[in-house]
């Protein structure tokens, strides 16, 4: 199963196995991750499951659809890498991903 | 003090069901909600993405499906307070006292949250200065907007509100837009009047800037930007005007003495009742072995806790269960029967 590292902001850092096809938001919850509120259940409405993707992985990633980027004005200190979790779905690909859990969601 | 034999917390699907199914029985009830409209998360988050797993209905949308809930309500008469958050809930005998906070206070034996994931409230900058200055010179909506005029205002966000706001003050006020990225999410002739503005000098627009730092003395003086390139920019700002949607509070919710998980409300199966006698919740809010957060969840969620509400608000009558096929009396609250 592919590991995806969660970098929270109390500078401790997490690797989980998270099963294909689930979202990066999913990984965090399941795993009881702390930071990623997602409240809106994974619906790209709500900008609480906001993450910053590690620079060398950023453009690796399947790209935003337009309402992510809209979801993201919305969302705490946006800044280049950030991405919505619910939006990047783990797959072989993404094994060793890396991202950075913001010090709030809002 | 408005007596009832429910007060529900949130006029979300699951509230409103919960409302349709305690006046079915025969029950009171009124509903308060933190937004100015009734629908909760479905109306405010998601008004035209279809839903597909309500039953028997294929597909609606948010709004759709708000509109046949308040429709199912017509039969009934049933007071909202909207614009209000419940801020306390305090035990008086075998009752529940319940204050907003515009003021409105309930009397009830009954208290039903289906507050979904709690009360939307603006979000705010995310720089903390900015505190000091809320409701002074830092606003995240605009009540009078007659203060601005002949002001310098700052409004952040891409949206509609900020464009609207932008486009409105510029008639009377300096008014710098900033957005976090050159695209706008706003509706496109706002966007172009907005675009027509900047271009006869009325707005000045930054784009790709967001918000580091305020200054002041009491009241805001200047405030700091940077862009993605680390540039930063040193601008007057007499009020700063924050637009970037609204989310979502578990709020004054957590002060009530009741068992939480996360976020969520533990309750029972039976009768959705919290740790607290006559307190119950449903809806995305409540939780329990095997919850699913689903609207058609809600509604089963509902339907038990209004009849759990039931003994409390009638302690010498019985329930009786009854359909609405066929029972006289469901028939005549409904109005299909004289």
């Amino acid at each position: 199963m592919p590991k995806i590292t969660y970098n929270t902001p109390d500078n401790k850092t997490h690797t989980v196995e998270v099963q294909n096809g689930l979202t990066v938001m999913e990984g965090a919850v399941q795993n009881d991750i702390p930071g990623i509120d997602a409240d809106c259940g994974g619906g790209m409405a709500c900008a609480t499951c906001h993450v910053y993707v590690k620079e060398d992985w950023f453009n690796r990633l399947p790209k935003k659809e337009d309402g992510e980027e809209d979801m993201l004005d919305m969302a705490f200190e946006p800044k280049k890498n950030s991405r919505l979790s619910c939006q990047l779905i783990v797959s072989d690909e993404l094994d060793g991903l890396v991202v950075n859990i913001p010090t709030k969601q809002a | 003090m408005n007596k009832t034999d429910a007060l529900i917390i949130g006029a979300g699907p699951t509230g409103l069901f919960t409302a349709h199914q305690l006046n079915l029985i025969g029950l009171s009830c009124e509903v308060v909600d933190n937004l100015d409209k009734i629908g909760g998360q479905c109306i405010e988050l998601y008004p035209d993405k279809p839903i597909y797993d309500i039953p028997a209905v294929p597909e609606c949308t948010g709004e759709q499906l708000t509109n046949n809930l308040i429709n199912q309500l017509k039969p009934f008469d049933i007071k909202f307070h909207l614009n209000q958050r419940v801020e306390e809930v305090k035990r008086d005998n075998e009752s529940w006292i319940v204050k907003t906070n515009s003021g409105t206070t309930f009397l009830t034996p009954n208290v039903i949250i289906a507050g979904g994931v709690g009360s939307f409230e603006p979000r705010k900058f995310s720089v903390k200065e900015c505190e000091y200055y809320e409701n002074k010179s830092v606003f995240y909506s605009v009540k009078d907007k007659k203060i601005f005029e002949g002001k310098t205002v700052a409004i952040f966000g891409g949206g509609d509100s900020a464009l609207d706001w932008a486009v409105e003050l510029s008639k009377n006020s300096k008014v710098n837009l900033i957005h976090r990225r050159d695209e706008f999410r706003g509706a496109e002739a706002t966007v172009n009047k907005m675009r027509t503005l900047v271009k006869e000098g009325k707005i000045n627009l930054f784009t790709k800037y967001q918000m580091t730092s305020v200054k002041g003395n009491g009241q805001l003086e200047s405030i700091e930007i940077k862009n993605d390139e680390e540039e930063k920019k040193n601008i007057k700002a007499d009020f700063a005007l924050g637009f970037f949607g609204l989310i979502m509070q578990l709020g004054p919710i957590a002060n009530w003495g009741l068992n939480l998980d996360k976020k969520t409300i533990e309750v029972d199966t039976e009768k959705f009742e919290t740790n607290q006698k006559g307190i119950y919740a449903v809806g995305d809010i409540c939780s329990y072995p095997g919850k699913l957060k689903l609207i058609l969840s809600g509604f089963h969620e509902g339907a038990l806790a209004a009849r759990a509400c039931f003994k409390l608000a009638r302690p010498n009558e019985k329930y009786r269960f009854e359909f609405t096929t066929t029972s006289a009396n469901l028939l005549k609250r409904l109005g299909k029967k004289e």
